[in-house]
């Protein structure tokens, strides 16, 4: 179990996860910025407050589940899994290198703690409502988080699981949307505009509550709150920015998969450190 | 001689599979009553999961069913399981080899009414292309149920092809059976047939009437498509001055590619295959009539053997 970090402690680690994703894509190699750094907040809350997950013991079978469907956002779930011990530090500098652990998109079976193959868009959710239904005939007390992009929305499958969780009432299982507005080849309003989201989630039977992905006390009060609910499955909209913290690659399609000159490298740091420290008080893993 | 529907032995089996282990799961895509799941349905309803008429979201459902600890059994028709989802299956299933298992029913042309979008021509050649993918093709009732027991514990995924219609037995209850191995049904010195599924029993009547001319032919039973046993392909191929692969499938990459790939470094007769041309199936008012369309027929065979023999 993890010590109680405060919402400011999670803030600071969230940078400290931004730090090792941009450390991971270093200079002149193209990697997931954007969609990582969106979601930095909510992996900093599930990993290091939210769920039931000890980095000692990481095939207990009562540990929560988290099951990164937008799997092209990877090298923040690895800053995670690098920050609590499970991946070695040097791994970090290996990754999508040919005898590392750690691959462009999560692979379970080559990368410890990660705890399902997703990468192909839509099937993460699919995936975790299979979990949830084994914990239900199980009555084990797992919860699953899964998170989805919003560019992924355009997914059919997606759609087939939400009817799937109602049906079967899956409660124990919490879905993320990470509405960071921008998809792989621009912005998402002039790709392939989904407008109402949270109404089509509703409809589909969910439980839906919309917050800000940056605030890690509202993300804690939603992770919290969807946990009473009963019945059916929730779904918790995280308002992003894509590419948080770096503000060149702020809402910009040019770093969905990006990569940095050696000037961009320095200032993308630079930058980091400078927001972990403004957030004064403790950080996870490395001050 | 005696026939069984291999569906209802699938459904059967996959019912006493879930006596004996309660780690057995089922889910369906509304064809219950075709692929016979509704046996285990009506025993176990809490261990069985009725996901609609939606195949991809049922195959990755399965994925988090079976890394909760489960062992899913996945039912469609052959043509939805393997072509619907493959990329479920790819990626959900058989990059982290997970016990899932999948059941392909109404295969082959064995859906005889519904026609081309209903009929799997080319699932074993796509399944059998997946890395870590186990393939199946049984023969008869009988080597559905022993398949069934192995199945269950067998490592990564399976994917089994279930015709829909009744089938002759061909092999028998005190034979062994393995997954990855085959079986020789009939021993001869002129020629060997390699049969998969409805085509095992079609093989054994041409070796009949080939007999009665003075031809003398092998039959094996090669029920397990992967991992091929290109040993024993080997062995059952030594001496014999004609090779004839049969399967209800298209030519390309199912069981006759299977044993040409096999024998690719040894010296070996000349082989024929006996299966679907490239194209896709039709309706007929009968699968018999279906079969004899397409050149899925004991003659087919013994025309084949007898072509090869000739040469």
């Amino acid at each position: 179990m993890q010590n109680e970090k405060t919402p400011k402690d999670l803030a600071a680690i969230a940078y400290t996860l931004r730090r090792n994703v941009v450390e991971m894509i270093g200079v002149g190699k193209a990697g997931h910025l954007g969609g990582s750094s969106s979601l930095a907040e909510v992996v900093a809350t599930l990993y290091f407050r939210k769920m039931r997950f000890n980095p000692k013991a990481i095939h207990d079978p009562d540990r929560d589940r988290f099951v990164l469907s937008k799997g092209h956002a990877v090298l923040v779930q690895y800053a995670a899994l690098v920050e609590l011990g499970v991946i070695p530090r040097e791994e970090l500098y290996k990754v999508k290198t040919i005898d590392g652990m750690l691959q462009g998109h999560p692979d379970m079976v080559r990368t410890p703690g990660i705890e399902a193959v997703t990468g192909s868009l839509g099937q993460g959710l699919s995936i975790a409502v299979g979990m949830a239904l084994g914990f239900k005939i199980d009555r084990r007390t797992s919860r699953v988080y899964v998170v989805m992009g919003d560019g992924e929305q355009s997914e059919g499958q997606l759609w087939e699981a939400a009817m799937a969780a109602a049906r079967y009432k899956v409660d124990n299982l919490t879905g993320i949307l990470d509405r960071n507005r921008v998809q792989a080849t621009g912005p998402t309003k002039d790709i392939f505009d989904i407008p109402n989201l949270e109404e089509k989630w509703a409809a589909f039977g969910w439980n839906v509550i919309a917050v800000d992905g940056h605030d890690t006390s509202a993300l804690l009060g939603a992770f919290d709150a969807v946990e009473q609910v009963k019945g059916r499955p929730s779904l918790i909209i995280a308002n992003t920015v894509k590419g948080k913290g770096v503000s060149f690659a702020e809402n910009s399609a040019a770093f969905h998969n990006g990569s940095f000159t050696e000037e961009q490298y320095r200032k993308a740091l630079s930058e980091i450190d400078e927001a972990r420290s403004a957030l004064s008080g403790s950080t996870g893993g490395r001050g | 001689m005696a026939v069984k529907n291999l569906r209802e032995a699938y459904g059967q089996a996959l019912l006493t599979l879930g006596k004996e282990h309660s780690e057995v799961v089922a889910l369906e895509a509304d064809l219950r009553n075709s692929t016979r799941s509704l046996l285990f349905f009506g025993e176990f309803p809490e261990r069985y999961f009725e996901m609609g008429i939606a195949e991809q979201n049922m195959t990755s459902t399965a994925a988090g069913l079976a890394l909760a600890g489960k062992i899913p059994f996945v039912h469609s028709f052959a043509v939805f399981s393997a072509g619907r989802a493959y990329d479920q299956l790819r990626n959900s299933i058989c990059i982290p080899n997970l016990k899932v298992r999948i059941c392909g029913s109404s295969a082959g042309l064995s859906d005889f009414g519904d026609g081309k979008t209903h009929q799997a021509v080319e699932d074993m050649a796509i399944m059998r292309a997946l890395p870590n993918m186990t393939v199946l093709c049984p023969a008869d009732a009988i080597e559905v149920g022993k398949m069934m027991e192995r199945v269950v514990d067998w490592p990564g995924p399976v994917y089994l092809r279930i015709n829909r219609n009744d089938l002759p037995f061909v092999t028998s209850e005190s034979e062994p059976y393995q997954i990855g191995k085959m079986t020789r049904l009939r021993d001869g010195s002129d020629a060997a047939i390699f049969a998969c599924g409805v085509m095992v029993s079609r093989a054994l009547e041409a070796a009949e009437k080939l007999a009665a001319e003075g031809i003398s032919v092998r039959v094996v039973n090669a029920s397990t498509i992967k991992p091929f046993d290109a040993k024993a392909a080997i062995e059952h191929s030594r001496g014999v001055r004609a090779i004839v692969t049969a399967e209800e499938h298209s030519i390309i990459g199912g069981l006759g590619s299977c044993v040409v790939e096999a024998l690719r470094r040894v010296a070996h007769a000349p082989i024929e295959f006996v299966g679907i041309p490239d194209s896709f199936g039709l309706s007929a008012e009968n699968y018999d009539l279906l079969l004899e369309r397409f050149g899925l027929t004991a003659d087919a065979i013994a025309r084949a053997v007898k072509g090869l023999l000739a040469q």
